[in-house]
């Protein structure tokens, strides 16, 4: 899947993550990450953000994530929203 | 209990009250913009998060869209228990729904009738359909009251009493009941309001409804307590149940408690209601 334009999923309440997907500045995936809880998870979202990523196709992009206590399930579900929003896709592939 | 499908931290902290059943909403509760971020929402949810021994449904949205479609595409490959269809109008409508639930069952090998189905009834056509939408479909476990909705369309709005909806609820209970399946009712809107709660509960208790529609925690346990035996309604179904026994272990067709004949009505009574104790877990 090809980043055509910016795709914003998620919101900044608890237990949520915002995620934003942009057409990539370099190659290969860039993650941003702002969390509170990033020092004991940091490595473990920026892991799960980039599964998402590539398991939908995606090698270049960047993303900018605001994490504010989401668990696994709800960032697979905000990052691939907000990949399939940037492709301009409705194509949904529905694996965990 | 009602489940907004867009909100994570309702969703993560749903399986810890105590009601039958979770119903995650991808339909009235979310925005137009946010159909997808729910549906994904969900899916993701329900593939990860184990709630236990609560019966799950999604509501999802009207199938006139490829939203609905979308929606019953996600949820039957999530392994939901049920779908709710909103705004149910005809028996076709849960026809057409089940021949989608159906397609997509057989394209991931899933074993045909697994999902099952709860048709809502929100307007004057649908309560007029209610007795053919009950027998529409063997995957349907139950037919529910929309009130909001279904009191804009015959123009009037929600009263404290209710009469508004005795001839809608009065419908989908013997249509339920002719088809054998649940009565579900209505949600009461207010959740400050717990007398009113409490009475509109009693009211469709008394009418048979099985059980109520609740949108916050706080309106689960005033509704189990209304639906859970007391202990008198047990003993006296115990009592029955034992003179059953006792009458089988002589061999007599008569069966008599306290000098009074049990015919099948009290049998059928007392058994409802030893169903309903152990569903509370009074009884095991």
């Amino acid at each position: 899947m090809e980043i055509v334009t910016t795709g914003l999923a998620g919101t900044m309440e608890s237990s949520d993550i915002m995620v934003t997907v942009s057409k990539p500045t370099q190659a290969g995936i860039t993650i941003e990450l702002s969390s509170s809880v990033s020092k004991q998870f940091g490595k473990q979202i920026r892991g799960v953000i980039l599964e998402c990523a590539h398991k939908l196709g995606v090698m270049d992009a960047s993303i900018t994530a605001v994490d504010q206590g989401a668990l696994d399930c709800v960032i697979k579900a905000r990052v691939k929203t907000a990949i399939y929003r940037a492709c301009l896709s409705t194509d949904y592939k529905w694996e965990v | 209990m009602f489940v907004p499908g867009n909100n994570p931290g309702m969703i993560k902290d749903a399986y810890i009250y105590n009601c039958d059943c979770i119903m995650f909403d991808l339909e009235d509760s979310v925005s137009y913009t946010e159909k997808d971020a729910a549906r994904s929402l969900v899916f993701h949810a329900l593939t990860t998060i184990d709630y236990g021994d609560k019966e799950l449904v999604v509501r999802v949205n009207a199938l006139d869209s490829s939203i609905g479609i979308d929606d019953l595409e996600a949820m039957v490959r999530a392994r939901i228990d049920v779908i709710r269809l909103p705004k149910t109008e005809t028996a076709q409508d849960i026809i057409f729904c089940e021949e989608q639930i159906e397609r997509i069952e057989i394209s991931i090998g899933m074993p045909v009738g697994t999902t099952k189905m709860m048709a809502a009834i929100e307007s004057a056509q649908g309560v007029l359909n209610a007795p053919a939408i009950a027998k529409a479909s063997k995957r349907l476990i139950g037919i529910a009251l929309g009130a909001e909705d279904y009191v804009t369309d015959l123009k009037t709005n929600r009263s404290p009493e209710g009469i508004e909806l005795l001839f809608a609820r009065s419908m989908i209970l013997q249509a339920a009941r002719s088809a054998g399946i649940s009565a579900l009712d209505t949600v009461f809107s207010d959740v400050n309001d717990e007398e009113g709660l409490i009475a509109e509960a009693k009211h469709i208790k008394q009418l048979g409804f099985d059980g109520k529609s609740v949108i916050n925690p706080r309106q689960i346990q005033p509704i189990i307590d209304i639906f859970t035996p007391t202990l008198k309604e047990i003993q006296k179904a115990k009592a029955v149940m034992e003179a059953i026994a006792e009458a089988n272990r002589r061999g007599s067709g008569v069966i008599s408690l306290n000098g009074k004949m049990i015919d099948r009505p009290i049998v059928l009574r007392a058994e409802r209601v030893i169903s309903l104790a152990k569903a509370a877990k009074i009884i095991s």
